[in-house]
């Protein structure tokens, strides 16, 4: 299975997105931002970082790459994608998920060990978890709080599409405390943490996030 | 040549930790009488020609699609009025004293 | 308004010029004009003044740290020494890996975000043009006392800044320190390391060779950043058409260095760059003169071809500009398309603004006039060099002999209670989580340990498991009473931080920062420490690869204690074997290694008390060196299943420490005067928790290197428990311990 990373200039995790889908089994393939093919590619991952220096707004300079109309259309057609952090900031800038990711409200950058709960195992990235199970992963950013419209968080929670959420204290002031959301099809996540770095006891703080991408494998081999 | 100014302040159910922290900021420098802050950006555009109605139309799509969220964003679009020609200005120097210090009605 | 050129210099010999203003002596201007046979330009004297300046020349530095080079013990692991941009160094594997540590000090108080901003990208630009990706970094820092005022102005703002860079980099912070002392108010001290890896082929190295090959600046734009005192000299010959003031801080965009870097890399790795450069301090005169003094000839720049965000610069400022995420590159023709290419697909600037020839000087010109035809080497490395006064303060003897035995010491198990809680809380000692936070120290994947870990490990090769380790260290405090013994003590623990890990230390790096080397006093410690350094160096078997070194760091007559800060590089075979500080299995057994003295002068105790005095331990680096082939063999047979060095604070804090970090308590017991065993700061020693099926084989180790050993107890409980003494609960402990960062700095932004 190939599952495309993009590197989009200031891109900081694409390798370790990689590293984490050849783990699990797949072949991961680079994707530049400004190429228009997405030749034979399984799925997409939009990795964390600080693309285009987070200038004018998280990703919103980042969602109009070439790269990101075939995502596009193929994110609309079922493709799965997955955008993490930065990534999801893009999704969301894109509107391909709803909302938008705005400063933490302490306004510092956090980075920690961060404790989730899992809320929909039903999308392409998540049938490795068990529902209401909690894991824990990296979180780091300076711009993870989530916000949207009273009718939009209604519309989520009612649909299930909350993915995953944080758990105990709220380390950003997200609405509802969510991490993490999915589109209606369930093809589309996007989530702040960073399992990519969850996926090895030596180098992450467990190995919770790796079946964020044998999930995908699993989906994908299914289908 | 115009210039042409779009303003976007975050819409105002959402959270502003910066202008928070910056009204919080403003008592211990001696402000106690100003109350609320709320912070946004400015952005000067500059289009060849006068500034008509279909320049203006331009700024606004631009400002719809990337100078501002429209999730959690709001703009306004205004024509820089100090870049009128000269003897506009020195007709105006008269109300100079109104237009220096805008007081949002 | 007239531009001064060579010509014109010629013509008007007794033009009066601010040689003065711009940090000249009477006697150095003359030299110029010896050199040249002429009055300098304009231009010609912006560049000595500012390449002849402590900051660029050492020239106050320079006669000692000769020793650094005069007594380096001989070794195969050294791939480049003293002298280019980073030192690099062999880890085997066909691996090499270059590191260094810089200071940004003054920036950092003036505006402490962006100062320590571009410390941190400075740093980094060094790494990189050694042809290494950046793997890491850490920062040393130090301020004033945690409660005043402008530490709640300079620590959050030094913090944001070097996470807001550092972060933007994608590069893992793995650790750093923070010390809290009144010297260093007004005086804050950034210290900025970083680390690369490349294969031993990629080295590349700062010369520009090959007559005919082209001089290429890419990167970001040239702006008025960091011209400061220079724009005396614009002022001259252009009119008030322009800005009055000249920005003095430099303002840095980590974006514009991400692409640099990524871009550079790929040039690298197609082979197409024969020398390279970055452009720190003094820009653009710096980095020419360097190049062309190192390489084979000389250099001719046609300085219009210079990409400016401001067309208003002059030529003086577009020469001195400290414009931030530079690089000049020297690219033989038939490769030039190329890089361009490179340049392209990143979207990074690059600009042909000269050529490398065989006339032995370097010319700049301007509108077609030359304005610079100087010798390189007169600039870049033929600075003045001084023989400064040293001799030691006068209240030296007498600071020396008293020492802190006037202090009541704790007696009771209460009262030993409550100075560890004292202890703990301290701003020195207190939690840094509130900092560190504030740094990613995940991205790249290859971190394996980080702060508040001995020293920062990395992975470097995944298949392998190779590794890298690093740790810095400083303890002014014990300089101030005795800088040739404090310099060794700080080589001696950042020495042993490495080992502890399981690493093997290669390689030092060091930043000197010291008061106004005008003061022999200063003058003295500075001499005492770089000696001390040295000879330590020396007999522990590893060479100085470079460094830095900050002066004038004080305020009034009142210089910063003397803070040599030094930096340990070392090799892990298998990232995997690495030991970390933390108790997380209940029963295991806790040993301390290394014999316990009464040594309290200069003691985070002593400090508590407000004092500063006595003799400090000294440092038995025989010992050091059998104390770490233990740790290193035990770790890579993994007899240890935690290990924690011990410094300030002594066997209490340590002890704290290490139960702390995953709240699992230890019961410990303690012979001979508890208040020594459990607070002395005798350097040396290090905690290692072993398990029962490892006791015999770790014991049998600890004989064969002759290493003291006590057993001290064993891990388990909610508790950390002191035979006969105390007992106190993790929860209180913790409480105590990150309470203070977040009393002191919660609600700064």
């Amino acid at each position: 299975m190939r599952i495309g990373v993009v590197t989009f200039p200031g891109s900081l995790d694409d390798r370790d997105a990689a590293r984490a889908i050849r783990m699990a089994g797949g072949e991961a393939v680079a994707l530049w931002h400004n190429d228009h093919s997405l030749r034979n590619i399984d799925g997409v991952v939009l990795p964390g970082g600080f693309s285009y220096g987070d200038y004018l707004r998280c990703g919103a300079i980042a969602r109009f790459a070439p790269i990101m109309e075939e995502i596009t259309v193929r994110a609309k057609a079922g493709m799965p994608l997955l955008g993490i952090c930065n990534g999801f900031q893009v999704l969301c800038e894109s509107h391909l998920l709803p909302g938008a990711l705005t400063r933490n409200s302490d306004l510092h950058f956090l980075c920690r060990d961060q404790e989730l709960i899992i809320e929909n195992n039903s999308t392409s990235w998540t049938s490795e978890y068990s529902l209401g199970q909690h894991i824990t992963i990296p979180l780091k950013n300076g711009e993870g709080s989530y916000q949207c419209d009273d009718q939009t968080l209604s519309l989520l929670e009612s649909e299930g599409r909350v993915v995953v959420r944080y758990a105990g204290e709220n380390p950003n002031g997200s609405r509802n405390s969510i991490a993490g959301i999915t589109n209606e099809r369930g093809n589309i996540v996007g989530l702040m943490p960073h399992p990519e770095h969850a996926i090895e006891k030596l180098t992450g703080p467990t190995t919770d996030g790796f079946a964020f991408f044998t999930g995908v494998l699993k989906t994908l081999v299914a289908s | 040549m115009a210039r042409i100014i779009v303003e976007v302040m975050l819409k105002p159910e959402i959270l502003d930790p910066q202008g928070a922290a910056i009204a919080a900021a403003l008592p211990r420098l001696g402000f106690s009488d100003l109350t609320s802050v709320r912070q946004g950006k400015r952005f000067e555009i500059e289009v060849d020609g006068p500034a008509t109605p279909e320049k203006i139309s331009e700024v606004e799509r631009a400002a719809e699609l990337l100078l501002a969220n429209l999730v959690i964003e709001n703009f306004t679009v205004r024509i820089d009025e100090t870049m009128r020609s000269e003897k506009s200005v020195r007709i105006d120097e008269t109300m100079r004293s109104e237009k220096s210090v805008r007081v949002d009605e | 308004m007239t531009l001064d050129t060579v010509q014109k210099a010629n013509i008007d010999p007794d033009h009066e010029q601010p040689y003065s203003a711009l940090g000249l002596k009477e006697d150095e201007y003359q030299r110029i004009r010896e050199i040249l046979g002429r009055r300098p330009t304009s231009s010609e004297l912006a560049m000595y003044s500012v390449m002849w300046s402590e900051h660029c020349s050492y020239k106050s530095s320079k006669v000692h740290l000769r020793q650094f080079g005069e007594k380096q013990p001989k070794t195969d692991a050294l791939l480049v020494g003293i002298g280019e941009n980073a030192g690099v160094v062999d880890v085997g594997q066909g691996y090499a890996v270059t590191f260094k540590i810089e200071s940004h000090n003054h920036p950092s108080f003036v505006e402490p975000y962006q100062g320590a901003a571009t410390g941190v990208g400075g740093i980094v630009r060094d790494i990189l043009t050694m042809g290494a990706r950046p793997i890491a970094i850490m920062d040393p820092l130090r301020f004033g006392p945690a409660n005043a005022p402008d530490t709640r102005r300079t620590l959050p703002g030094v913090v944001a800044g070097i996470g807001g860079y550092g972060n933007c980099l994608g590069l893992p912070n793995i650790g750093g320190e923070i010390v809290f002392d009144e010297t260093y108010a007004g005086n804050p001290l950034v210290n900025a390391l970083c680390v690369g890896v490349m294969r031993h082929e990629d080295i590349k190295l700062a010369k520009a060779s090959g007559v005919g090959n082209l001089v290429v600046l890419f990167g970001a734009k040239t702006g008025g950043d960091g011209i400061g005192g220079v724009s005396v000299l614009a002022s001259e010959s252009f009119d008030a058409t322009r800005p009055s003031k000249r920005p003095s801080v430099q303002v840095g965009d980590p974006f514009a260095e991400k692409v640099l870097i990524e871009c550079c890399l790929e040039i690298f790795a197609e082979d197409l760059v024969i020398g390279i450069q970055d452009l720190g301090g003094a820009g653009l005169s710096c980095a020419t003169s360097e190049l062309a003094s190192a390489g084979t000839g000389g250099m001719h720049v046609v300085l219009d071809r210079v990409p400016l965000r401001d067309p208003t610069l002059a030529p003086e400022e577009i020469l001195m500009s400290e414009s931030q995420e530079r690089m000049c590159a020297i690219v033989e023709p038939m490769k030039i398309a190329r890089f361009l290419e490179l340049c392209a697909k990143w979207d990074v600037t690059a600009t042909v603004i000269g050529e490398v020839n065989d006339s032995a000087r370097l010319t700049i010109e301007w509108k077609n006039q030359i304005i610079v035809n100087v010798p390189p080497r007169t600039v870049a490395h033929e600075g003045p060099v001084y023989e400064r006064p040293f001799a030691p303060p006068a209240e030296q003897k007498q600071l020396q002999a008293n020492g802190p035995s006037t202090i009541t010491r704790p007696k009771s198990g209460e009262q030993l209670r409550q100075t560890l809680l004292d202890l703990i809380s301290s701003p020195n000692l207190a939690d840094k989580s509130w900092v560190t936070d504030q740094y990613d120290k995940y991205v790249q994947g290859n971190t394996v340990l980080a702060q508040p870990e001995d020293s920062g490990i990395v992975r470097i090769d995944e298949t392998s498991g190779l590794g890298i380790a690093i740790s810095t260290d400083a303890n002014a405090r014990w300089c101030r009473l005795d800088p040739y013994e404090g310099a060794r003590l700080a080589l001696a623990e950042s020495y042993r931080n490495v080992a502890t890990t399981g690493a093997r230390p290669l390689a030092v790096t060091n930043c000197l920062n010291f008061g106004s080397p005008e003061d022999p006093a200063v003058m003295w410690q500075f001499e005492r420490a770089v000696t001390g350094l040295a000879d330590a160096c020396l007999e522990l078997g590893l060479p100085v690869t470079g460094g830095n070194v900050s002066f004038y760091n004080q305020t009034g007559k009142v210089a910063i204690l003397p803070t040599p800060v030094v930096g340990v590089l070392g090799v892990i075979a298998d990232v995997a074997k690495r030991t970390p500080m933390a108790i997380d299995v209940e029963g295991i057994g806790l040993f301390l290694l290394g014999e316990t003295r009464d040594d309290f002068a200069g003691s985070e105790w002593a400090n508590l008390h407000g004092h500063l005095g006595g003799m400090p331990p000294r440092a038995d680096l025989e010992h050091e060196r059998r104390l770490a082939n233990l740790l290193i063999e035990a770790s890579t047979r993994e007899l240890i299943s935690a290990a924690h060095d011990l410094s300030d604070g002594g066997l209490a804090i340590a002890v704290a420490e290490m139960a702390l970090r995953k709240m699992v308590g230890a019961s410990i017991s303690v012979t001979g005067d508890p208040f020594v065993a459990l607070f002395s700061e005798t350097p040396g020693r290090v905690v290692v928790a072993v398990a029962l099926d490892a006791r015999k084989e770790f014991l049998a180790l600890v004989d064969s290197q002759r290493i003291a050993v006590e057993h001290l107890g064993i891990t388990g409980g909610s508790a950390l428990v002191v035979a006969g003494q105390f007992e106190i609960e993790l929860e209180a402990l913790s409480t105590a311990h990150t309470g203070t960062f977040h009393r002191l700095f919660s609600g700064t932004r």
